[in-house]
């Protein structure tokens, strides 16, 4: 196969090419510019977009003998990923830009442009694997290591972009083993730091990057009873399930820390509560897709038991799940229904649940509401 | 082998200076040294001085050799900005092109951020030509008087134009403005004479001509000032310092004399394998835009070894790749940050958008290149071409349908 092998200069993605130069594949490596103005050397913990990170793929591929391109996808990146980011925050949303970069750069405008130019798969360093079937459909499975597994990253991959995935550190038992590996290939990546954080906020600090991109304005602090608890300075600046910085004046009855519940930004609000009420046992997805074929039941509108993760690095919990078709401006979509039968803490609208069966990536939708069974809807 | 066309970027070492610097390179001693050494590399320095001076049609101690043609730019540039200015602190205008080479542009700008300097972008025509109309208009009524240089390459590396550098000598020689300009495209390919030309300073660069990479000119009037960017032993006519690369000038000056000596022959002979190109790449695709003067018309606006491209849809990283596969090396043309194709400020300067600019591929010939690097070419362009189309504009949205294209 002519694979194309995206390396960010990690050593994750250095080994995935390296093992697909090994399976036989003709490998061209490509380096994906998401900035428009990358820095020269990296800092702190981000793993990618520097000129430094380029050069490290750069040598990887040199020490693999693999052609290597720097592919400029920094507008795309701007408007489908960082703009995005901005867009959901500014909505009282939390997005995950990770799953958005994989949803729409690297597994749609790189992967599409590698099949224009004649590549049959675009290979990535993620830890995830792809299952094809007699009949060549694939499906998606958690990594070996399911501590180091990304599947969820990879759960809005649909059957069509699975088809043209490669994920050759899939069935690697630990990190260790990689970095071990490129050890022993003489790749100058071995010892390099995992990266962190988002990517294209360098210093961490996602509140201070977002309050300069988005207006934020004064506005109440509310309680689980409607009742005004405090005064806040943006409501975008705040996550669910957060408990630190309310600077609230009107203690809670009982005494005890309170915690975001709720953010609502058209009327500029923020809702506080007790822990007990971030316990969120019912899940409203939308934009639903499906990780290969979808499973029976999804054509049925059946109940199905299934794993539910709502987060990158979260514990799956039992659920059930079904879908329903809803006609939204004369098109038909998919609304996903999910009961948790643990409750989840800290889910915010827009997060991404992705469900699983076994070791399966079923599908992912992202979470247009989240509330909890045992509480009346917040005034 | 492939086939070669970005000898803009860099051209092939000629016979006579791999000759010249492998009969020079084993032999040691420092051209400053006193004793027999010292002065066999000073008589090969000084022979290679008066060489390239001859070549390049200036007096010998007009030559003050540089580690190349970025280093000669911020040499004239910085140079003649401070002195001028120390001499004239109204002076702090510099009027400049705005398809400069980086070399140039960024010194430019650098001047600008940290030395007080204010730059004047002189426009340029659909074709690549700098406006005279313009550079009128900022000497005239008294515009001059604050204007400390004037910097204008002799020939674009990205589109080929040959700009007119002796009608802008013409225009400001009136006021005593010293005129640069980067001829590090044109010297040894098209006619470039430093005296005729009237320039105060002028580039050159070894390896466009078949010298080695580290190696090449400032030009410098010997009446002109000129403050000195990097200090120390003061080799080079007290202005510019470093121990001078014997083997390396050797060499520059053994590619000066063979592209000057056969500068009339091989002019022709390239421009007729850049008319194939031309012709090749309308015929197989007729969207395709030539950029720059249309050699046509113009033959002599047009460097001989240029030819240069948009190609509507596609991007011109892909046309790049696909050559590149198909064993054929070529170049986007403009300058990268990273390896990072950006959309070429030429184009954007003559006029085109940065849709239009991304789909941008420049072939580039010199004196290695046949007739059978033309037909090599000729035979992978249409399916390089076809595929790059396929693969449209990754700026442009991805057509594969997702969760959020619902």
């Amino acid at each position: 196969m002519r694979v194309l092998a995206a390396m960010s200069g990690g050593v994750d993605s250095a080994v995935a090419a390296a093992r697909a130069v090994d399976a036989g594949h003709d490998v061209v490596g490509v380096h994906l510019a998401l900035s428009r103005m990358p820095g020269t050397l990296r800092t702190g913990s981000r793993g990618c977009c520097t000129v430094e990170d380029s050069n490290d793929a750069w040598r990887a591929c040199d020490k693999l003998g693999i052609p290597y391109y720097v592919w400029d996808f920094s507008e795309r990146f701007k408007e489908d990923v960082v703009q995005d980011f901005i867009d959901e925050y500014a909505a009282g949303r939390t997005p995950n830009p990770c799953m958005r970069c994989n949803e729409r750069i690297k597994f749609a405008a790189l992967l599409e442009k590698a099949i224009a130019l004649g590549f049959d798969a675009v290979c990535t360093g993620h830890y995830a694997k792809v299952i094809t079937d007699a009949d060549g459909n694939p499906e998606l499975h958690r990594a070996a290591d399911w501590a180091k597994d990304q599947s969820y990253v990879l759960g809005v991959l649909t059957h069509e972009q699975l088809k043209h995935s490669m994920f050759p550190l899939a069935d690697t038992p630990s990190k260790a083993e990689v970095r071990a590996e490129a050890e022993a290939r003489g790749l100058s990546v071995a010892k390099k730091p995992d990266s962190h954080d988002i990517c294209f906020i360098s210093d961490g600090d996602t509140a201070g990057w977002l309050a300069e991109k988005i207006e934020m304005t004064d506005g109440d602090i509310v309680d689980e009873t409607g009742s005004k608890v405090g005064g806040h300075t943006g409501a975008n600046q705040f996550t669910v399930g957060q408990r630190r910085g309310l600077k609230l004046g009107t203690p809670a009855a009982d005494g005890k820390p309170r915690f975001v519940l709720e953010i609502r930004p058209k009327e500029n609000k923020v809702v506080v509560g007790p822990h007990a009420l971030l316990a969120i046992d019912e899940l409203k997805g939308i934009k639903v897709s499906w990780a290969g074929l979808p499973i029976a039941e999804v054509a049925t509108g059946a109940e199905f038991d299934c794993y539910a993760q709502v987060r990158a690095h979260g514990d799956p919990v039992p659920a059930r799940a079904f879908v329903t078709e809803v006609m939204d401006d004369g098109v038909s979509r998919q609304s996903l229904n999910v009961t948790l039968e643990e409750p989840l803490r800290g889910v915010a609208p827009g997060q991404t649940v992705v469900l699983y069966q076994g070791s399966r990536v079923l599908g992912q939708a992202t979470i247009d509401s989240a509330r909890s069974l045992a509480r009346p809807e917040i005034p | 082998m492939p086939v070669y066309l970005d000898h803009a970027a860099t051209t092939p070492i000629s016979a006579p200076a791999l000759a010249a610097l492998t009969s020079v390179i084993t032999r040691s001693g420092n051209p400053s040294s006193l004793h027999g050494s010292g002065r066999r590399a000073r008589a090969t320095v000084e022979a290679a001085r008066e060489t390239v001076a001859l070549a390049a049609g200036a007096h010998p101690t007009e030559v003050i050799f540089t580690s190349g043609g970025t280093e000669a730019d911020n040499l004239a540039v910085k140079g003649l900005f401070w002195a001028r200015r120390d001499a004239e602190p109204g002076r702090t205008r510099i009027l400049v092109s705005s398809v400069e080479h980086a070399a140039v542009q960024d010194t430019v700008e650098w001047l600008e951020k940290h030395e007080g300097a204010e730059a004047v972008w002189l426009p340029v025509d659909e074709h690549g030509t700098v406006s005279l109309d313009a550079l009128k208009k900022e000497l005239d009524d008294g515009g001059a008087n604050t204007v400390a240089l004037v910097t204008c390459m002799w020939a674009n590396n990205e589109v080929g134009t040959v700009q007119p550098i002796a009608e802008i000598v013409a225009l400001v020689e009136p006021y005593g403005i010293p005129v640069h300009s980067d001829a590090v495209q044109a010297f040894g390919s098209i006619p470039v004479n430093f005296k005729e030309s009237g320039l105060a300073a002028m580039s050159i660069s070894a390896h466009k001509i078949g010298g080695t990479v580290g190696v090449g000119a400032l030009l410098l009037g010997r009446a002109v000032k000129l403050t000195p960017v990097q200090h120390g032993g003061g080799q080079e006519r007290t202005v510019r310092s470093g121990t001078l690369d014997t083997a390396g000038l050797a060499a520059f000056a053994a590619a000066a004399t063979d592209v000057t000596q056969n500068l009339a022959k091989e002019n022709l002979r390239i421009a007729g394998l850049r008319d194939a190109i031309i012709a090749a790449v309308r015929h197989a695709v007729p969207e395709a835009v030539l950029r720059g003067v249309d050699p046509a018309e113009y033959p002599e606006k047009r460097l001989p070894g240029n030819a240069h491209f948009t190609f509507p849809g596609c991007e011109g990283d892909s046309l790049l790749f696909l050559l590149d596969m198909a064993g054929v090396e070529s170049s986007t043309g403009s300058a990268c940050t990273a390896g990072v194709p950006r959309p070429s400020h030429v184009l954007l300067a003559m006029g085109l958008d940065e849709d239009t600019a991304r789909g941008a591929q420049r072939f580039s010939l010199g004196h290695t290149s046949s007739l059978a690097d033309v037909e090599a070419f000729v035979a992978a362009l249409p399916q390089a071409h076809a595929r790059a189309k396929l693969a449209g504009m990754a700026a442009h949205q991805s057509s594969i349908q997702t969760a959020s294209t619902q």
